[in-house]
């Protein structure tokens, strides 16, 4: 397999006078409750992880646990004080300043919660800003930002104000200035929680539609954990700047790792959330009836269909190869009885 | 005791105030003690006793220590004066090339490098006077007398008025609309028809000057400030000191160091009209959101283009505002120029005043609120506009207020030579309308004045004898018995017991530097006076203010009145009080009650408003009256913005209790006026403004302080 995009190891964030000093202190031992006692406050605590060329990592986790925080230490809004941190095999924390704005304005694009729009330009100006700033000439850069604001369906609106326009549009003008530059990586902060609920989902879709296209590495921070499910391959969850756990949605809706995860899943309507293949048996028998379904549905468009029959359903790939069975009482059992046993 | 439990802090005023009250009481004045009159300290007396330090004789009446501190600062103005001298005309002499002796000549670094600024400063004015009004100054300085003789065509004519009066109606189109427009067109036409024109332009050349130079160094130092926590911790003080300090009291070191004229009154105008630029800077690029900074690194920008490209123009509202400021400022700097003969508008006031003709220093005066309420509704226009994007506009529709204006230019020079051949024999009006020979309305005011002495001498008279005898001769002893001991008790105490051991420090460190200087009694009576104008100025603010809040038109329109009042260089509002009650106290203190009670009432009708519309309803759901929800409710939370609003009071106050001393009062004021004409006043001013401002600080930080933890108490950020 090749390089991963963004490789961390041991990511620390402290922050506070000492920290530093503290942190080489406590051999990578690091007790928020000790630190904070010494004027310290911890961000993010021993975070390691990998993403892959066209993966989206979702990090999840509530209001002061870290999420954020990990985001500014990757893209280097704010130095990491420990760990090292590696984009496409590059140490970043290595870099110097020169290095570091060439990578921002090539590789790297980021959408802000709040749209961080620039107020004093137009829509059209605000796609071509990073383009401009990295020296492109005017009318080459409003070209391509023009390619842009159809991409996000802006059209005929390029010349609005950002004061102008609705909550969900400044927010596609933000996506379309991170992804003017036509960066690898892609980072997005809460971009849709400042946005109505149907603003929302309309958002997320149109994010998919998009992502479908572009296949960017992308490292997504949410609050919402319905959202998280919705969008990621791998999801991170984050407590006290922790990684309580990454995993995939799958996996982490059925194996919890913590007590902390489990309250997050336990309200999740599971037939919305697993696959098939989630739950399928991987061993054949052959007492299958009639019935064949695809691995990568998903259960509550299947389920009906499961339930009415009496054997097990054979799962089949998309080549058409049986790859499994499924027992309509497995479905039964995953969509009503496990919620009970974890009670 | 349930009683003291419950109130603790009642109980600890109370304790305060009586120990104050019993130290009064129990230290006697001194036999020795008298109220120094003119200038005593300069005269040996046999009661004076002297110390000497640091070679300097400072000469005071050796009180009891417990009534009035010994001057232990006194030697302070002499040292700072000893000091300018010294550097002005001995340290470091270097040679330098001069042009007109050809030859060298030895001049200390710091004179030649203040001759250096002041040539350049005077250079532009005249750069700028010559372009609005003709003359040679500038031709000249590019080429010689002789050369000028044999070219007399190469003089510059000056822009006829026709052409400044369109032009800046095209610039208020361009920036607000037809009614600024119409508002700019009439102004100017008013200053050229009633002969101010001259004085008008050499008024606006010295603000096209210093405004500009003032809104470079405020950016600068601002960003600075911005980028560095350090740069910003040794501005502070200085900008806290700057804001409080009366602007008189600065032009008093600039006659030292640049001399007198306009140069060093553009020199001394920058000194004042930075630091508000400087705040309202540090304010705009503080607001900006970090979402945006980081928006910014993340589109790859180098420091540079971060600052230029995102920062200011993202804070461009704030800065703009501190621009009209910065105007502001310099306007009423103009006038006060006066003193150190800066030409202008002022300069006719300041003339008019002492000849006690008050119809022409009432024209001069309109002519200068005029041109403030212009300059002043067309920056904050300029600030409140926004960009607005042209798709496809015709050539025309782009550049129209550019063709215009060339079409004004073209129009106005053919005016003008039409002129010449109308007006022969006399003065071209179409050029120009000289000082003088405009209309003018001075007879009929003066007559007015004349009359209204006749009719009403009486009672203003009878009032003006009670004011004085009755209440504030009453007044003015009370505060002089107060011993220096006393009054330091009282002040430490309250900042005790408002902001704990910190502040109490700042306010004894304040207080003791003017107990210690050798005018305690002049602060007292500045104190005293300032005292009466700010009650009477929030009694009158105050209600004013809740009145008007009761309705939405009214509290606009009061605002409306606050924001074109508070444009008038304080200098004017001496001129209306002259007119009815001449040369007295009583004159000065209506003037400052005026002059204070506009932010009183502003921050009374500003606080009533931030009370958040939810608790409105939520009051009015309980079943409120009207005046039950302003005790209960709006009073409560609007209090704090009041009391800065009380803040903004005692500043105003004290700034035109100072400029009183114009009209003739007793207080710090009269000293500064004093050090303008004194040769050695540089330092005896400089050090009786930090006086002032150090007045106002003790209030600014006391008033401050409490309302920030008030405000902290009720949750308003």
């Amino acid at each position: 397999m090749s390089e991963p995009v963004i490789k961390c190891e041991a990511v620390y964030k402290i922050f506070g006078e000492n920290a530093k000093k503290m942190l080489q202190d406590s051999n990578g031992n690091v007790d928020a409750k000790t630190f904070q006692e010494n004027g310290c406050i911890v961000g993010v605590n021993n975070a390691s992880f990998e993403v892959s060329k066209g993966e989206m990592l979702v990090v999840m986790g509530l209001s002061g646990s870290g999420k954020s925080t990990l985001l500014r230490c990757i893209s280097r809004l704010t130095d990491a004080t420990g760990g090292k941190i590696f984009i496409e095999g590059q140490d970043l924390l290595q870099l110097n300043n020169k290095e570091l704005i060439e990578l921002r304005r090539n590789k790297m694009g980021m959408v802000f919660q709040s749209f961080a729009l620039l107020p004093h330009k137009t829509v059209v100006e605000n796609i071509a800003f990073p383009l401009q700033i990295k020296g492109i000439k005017t009318e080459d850069s409003i070209s391509k930002a023009m390619d842009m604001v159809k991409l996000v369906g802006l059209d005929g609106r390029e010349n609005y104000f950002p004061r102008e326009l609705s909550g969900g549009q400044q927010q596609r003008v933000g996506i379309a200035r991170s992804l003017a530059v036509e960066p690898d990586i892609w980072f997005l902060d809460e971009p849709f929680s400042a946005l109505d609920p149907l603003i929302r989902k309309e958002m997320q879709d149109e994010f998919l539609r998009l992502q479908d296209k572009l296949q960017k590495t992308i490292m997504f921070i949410t609050h919402d954990f319905d959202e998280a499910l919705k969008l990621a391959d791998r999801i991170a969850i984050m407590k006290d700047g922790i990684i309580e756990q990454l995993d995939t949605p799958a996996n982490i809706v059925l194996n919890p790792a913590t007590e902390y995860v489990r309250k997050f899943t336990e309200e999740v309507p599971r037939e919305k959330v697993l696959l098939i293949e989630d739950v399928m048996e991987p061993s054949t028998t052959d007492n299958l009836g009639d019935l064949k379904v695809l691995k990568n549905e998903i259960i509550e468009n299947v389920a009906e269909k499961i339930l009415t029959q009496e054997k097990s359903v054979a799962v089949i790939d998309n080549n058409n190869k049986i790859v499994g069975s499924i027992n309509p009482t497995k479905i039964i059992n995953t969509v009503f009885g496990g919620r009970k046993n974890s009670n | 005791m349930e009683l003291i439990k419950k109130y603790p802090k009642l109980f600890q005023w109370l304790f305060l105030l009586i120990v104050f009250f019993a130290l009064c009481f129990a230290i006697d004045v001194p036999e020795t003690y008298k109220f120094i009159r003119g200038q005593a300290e300069f005269v040996k007396d046999p009661n004076q006793s002297s110390f000497v330090f640091l070679g300097k004789e400072v000469r005071y009446y050796a009180f009891d220590v417990f009534w009035r501190l010994p001057p232990l600062l006194g030697w302070l103005p002499i040292w700072i004066n000893d000091s300018l001298f010294f550097l002005m005309n001995e340290w470091m002499p270097i040679e330098f090339w001069n042009e007109d002796t050809q030859e060298f000549r030895t001049r200390p670094l710091v004179l030649q490098i203040s001759r250096n600024l002041t040539a350049f400063m005077t250079f532009l004015i005249e750069l700028i006077r010559e372009i609005l009004l003709g003359g040679l100054e500038t031709i000249v300085a590019f080429t010689s007398w002789d050369w000028i003789d044999k070219n007399p065509w190469a003089e510059l004519p000056g822009l006829p008025w026709t052409i400044v009066a369109a032009g800046s109606a095209i610039l208020a189109y361009k920036l607000s609309g037809k009614g600024l427009a119409l508002f700019a067109g009439l102004v100017m036409v008013y200053i050229s028809i009633f002969g101010q024109w001259k004085p008008s332009m050499q008024t606006l050349s010295f603000i096209l000057v210093a405004a500009p130079l003032s809104f470079i160094f405020g950016l600068g130092l601002g960003i600075a400030a911005f980028k560095s926590k350090r740069v910003e911790k040794a501005l502070y003080p200085i900008l806290l000191v700057m804001q409080t300090m009366p602007q008189y009291a600065v032009l008093v070191p600039a006659l030292v160091l640049f001399g007198v004229g306009d140069h060093a009154a553009v020199i001394i105008t920058m000194v004042v009209a930075v630091p508000p630029m400087i705040l309202l800077t540090i304010l705009g690029l503080r607001a900006i959101p970090p979402e945006v900074i980081e928006a910014g690194r993340m589109s790859g920008c180098n420091n540079w283009q971060l600052m230029f490209k995102v920062l200011i123009p993202t804070a461009r509202r704030d800065i703009l505002i501190g621009v009209n400021q910065v105007i502001m400022v310099c306007f009423s700097m103009a006038v006060i120029s006066a003193f150190i003969g800066a030409k202008g508008l002022g300069f006719n006031l300041l003339l008019a005043l002492n000849q006690l003709n008050i119809g022409l220093a009432l024209e001069a005066g309109l002519c200068i609120s005029l041109i403030a309420i212009l300059l002043d509704k067309m920056s904050l226009a300029w600030a409140n506009k926004q960009t607005d994007y042209f798709g496809n506009l015709t050539f025309y529709q782009r550049n129209k207020n550019i063709l215009f204006f060339v079409a004004t230019v073209i129009i106005g020079i053919l005016l003008a030579y039409v002129g010449t051949f109308l007006f022969k024999g006399s003065y071209n009006y179409l050029f120009e309308v000289p000082h003088n020979k405009g209309i003018s309305t001075a007879d009929f005011w003066n007559k007015g004045v004349d009359w209204i002495f006749d009719t009403f001498f009486v009672y203003i008279k009878a009032f003006n004898t009670w004011l004085i005898q009755d209440v504030l001769q009453p007044m003015r002893a009370l505060y002089l018995r107060m011993p220096a001991v006393a009054t330091l008790v009282l002040v430490v105490g309250a900042g005790y017991l408002i902001g704990g051991i910190r502040s109490a420090l700042v306010v004894c460190g304040l207080t003791l530097f003017i107990a210690l200087s050798p005018w305690w009694d002049r602060a007292l009576v500045t104190a005293y006076m300032a005292t009466f104008g700010v009650i009477v100025s929030c009694l009158i603010g105050f209600t004013v203010g809740t009145l008007c809040f009761q309705n939405k038109h009214s509290a606009s329109f009061m605002l409306g009145v606050c924001d074109i009042f508070q444009t008038f260089p304080s200098f004017v509002y001496l001129i209306p009080v002259m007119m009815l009650f001449g040369i007295t106290d009583t004159s000065v203190l209506i003037a400052v009650i005026v002059y204070a009670t506009i932010p009183a009432t502003r921050y009374t009708i500003e606080g009533l408003r931030s009370v958040p519309v939810g608790l409105h309803d939520a009051a009015t759901m309980s079943g409120v009256n009207k005046f039950q929800r302003l005790t209960k409710i709006e009073f409560p939370l609007a209090f704090p913005h009041m009391m800065l609003g009380l803040n903004q009071t005692i500043v105003f106050a004290l700034f035109m209790v100072i400029i009183g001393a114009f009209i003739g009062t007793e207080d710090l004021g009269q000293y500064i006026l004093k050090a303008l004409s004194d040769k050695k006043g540089a330092g005896i001013g400089f050090t009786l403004g930090i006086c002032v401002a150090f007045i106002g600080l003790i209030f600014d930080n006391l008033i401050r302080t409490w309302v920030e933890k008030r405000k902290k108490h009720l949750g308003i950020n």
